[in-house]
């Protein structure tokens, strides 16, 4: 269960958002829309710990996270618009690295963890491949795998569609509807309207429902 | 010919002397010039100030300045007398640790934000990301620059005669003298440009390794 409870954002005197509360359950599908610049990403870098916000909480599964913008933890499993896949690591390698050097996981759990998600992500033939030689679905999927190798809380994925054609799309989406049936606490921002639409869960206007 | 031959071990003399400020110069000045480069990024003002300093004045005066300066610098302001080797691969150090430094900032600042923040959000500690993440791609993206300044150093090395150090340039130079003859220095020239393919044959090895990835 995440909860955010009156998360206010300002940039130099400008607020962004104000007493943005809401709650997305395990098992829930939350879509973030609302046009360009109306604060999306602002918001997905605070729940990731990557920026502060001004003041409010953030609590995951029971456990307040901060909000300084100093977290380092994979509590929140990020999947950027551009990826942020690491180029010098093969999709593999990717999936991998932070069970082994974070989690400090045996090799023998990390490498069946890693052969799951491929196997589940329709990743297996390409699994030496390095970023640069994967398609931008492909390249989505390794991110989504990354982020699921560290078991987080809650999956937050920033505009996943953006770029991506039909097929594409569609394979996320019945991603993201195979992770929920298996009850991770999912958040979405888009603004690919149909896109949210096929998410089928509680769509959050950051437009219309959010103060400022 | 026999003439050649002749010369050959003083050459030879000259040039251990010429490979030993190149290796020490390379091995002291590459992990120095990461320290550097590290200071430069520094939270703190001061070791900003001084590191920038340090490294403008390095790369806005002469190497040949510099070596005259410590050599004879240090002992007319009765601060120390260095022996020449030891002034000359001092000078040396400070000077590339300088230059490797400033490629190495640029090779950090070419690594994208985006690739800090994919790790951090899988609980990577700084020295984690600095190990796993960005020093791969930093490694990557200086080689040809490093690879520029190895060459440079080759060559840069001969300017240590000046100070009466007995390397391959100063030992062709008293051939030359004595037996009024060029061939000293054709193979004077013929050494370095030896020196100079070799490395460049290896740090193309190496940049042809690291282009694995894109
Ligand atoms: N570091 C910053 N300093 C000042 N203002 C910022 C900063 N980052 C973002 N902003 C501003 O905050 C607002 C929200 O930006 P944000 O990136 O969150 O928008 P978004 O909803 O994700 O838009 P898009 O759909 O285009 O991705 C924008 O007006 C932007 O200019
Ligand atoms: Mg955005």
């Amino acid at each position: 269960m995440l909860s955010i409870k009156n998360l206010t954002k300002s940039y130099n005197g400008r607020t962004i958002f104000k007493d943005l509360s809401f709650t997305v359950a395990p098992g829930e599908v939350l879509t973030i829309v609302g046009p360009s610049g109306i604060g999306k990403t602002t918001f997905l870098n605070i729940l990731a710990g990557l920026i502060p916000a001004d003041s409010g909480s953030i609590e995951l599964d029971g456990k307040e996270l901060t909000i300084d913008g100093t977290r380092q933890g994979s509590e929140v499993g990020v999947i950027f618009q551009d990826f942020n896949l690491f180029p010098q690591y093969t999709v593999t390698e990717n999936i991998t690295l932070a069970p082994r050097i974070v989690a400090k996981e045996k090799k023998a759990t990390y490498t069946k963890t890693a052969a799951e998600l491929l196997a589940d992500l329709d990743l297996t033939e390409h699994q030496n491949n390095y970023p640069f030689e994967l398609s931008g679905g492909q390249k989505q999927r390794v991110a989504i795998a990354r982020a699921l190798a560290m078991k987080p809380g809650v999956l937050a994925y920033d505009e996943p569609t953006s770029g991506l054609d039909e097929a594409s799309t569609e394979r996320v989406t019945s991603i993201i509807q195979k992770l929920q049936s298996r009850n991770a606490t999912q958040l979405v921002v888009t603004h690919d309207l149909p896109f949210a639409q096929s998410l089928n869960g509680k769509v959050l206007d950051f437009s219309k429902d959010v103060e400022r | 010919m026999h003439y050649i031959l002749e010369i050959l071990p003083s050459l030879l003399d000259g040039l251990k002397l010429t490979l030993g400020v190149f290796f020490l110069t390379l091995i002291i000045s590459l992990p120095l010039g990461v320290i550097v480069s590290m200071a430069q990024r520094s939270r703190f003002f001061a070791l900003r100030w001084i590191t920038n300093i340090y490294i403008t004045i390095m790369r806005g005066t002469p190497l040949l300045l510099q070596i005259v300066f410590v050599y004879y610098g240090l002992s007319l302001a009765n601060i120390t007398v260095l022996p020449r080797f030891e002034a000359v691969v001092l000078t040396f150090v400070l000077n590339y640790t300088a230059y490797f430094a400033e490629i190495f900032r640029g090779g950090i600042q070419a690594v994208p934000a985006g690739q800090y923040a994919g790790a951090r959000v899988l609980g990577m500690n700084k020295l984690q990301t600095f190990r796993y993440i960005a020093l791969p791609q930093v490694i990557k993206t200086v080689m040809p620059s490093v690879g520029n300044e190895v060459i440079n150093l080759v060559k840069d090395t001969s300017l240590v005669y000046v100070i009466g150090l007995g390397d391959l340039m100063r030992a062709g130079t008293i051939d030359v003298a004595r037996d009024v003859t060029l061939i000293p220095y054709l193979l004077v020239g013929a050494f370095y440009l030896l020196l100079t393919m070799i490395f460049t044959v290896i740090m193309r090895y190496i940049e042809k390794r690291l282009n694995y990835y894109r």
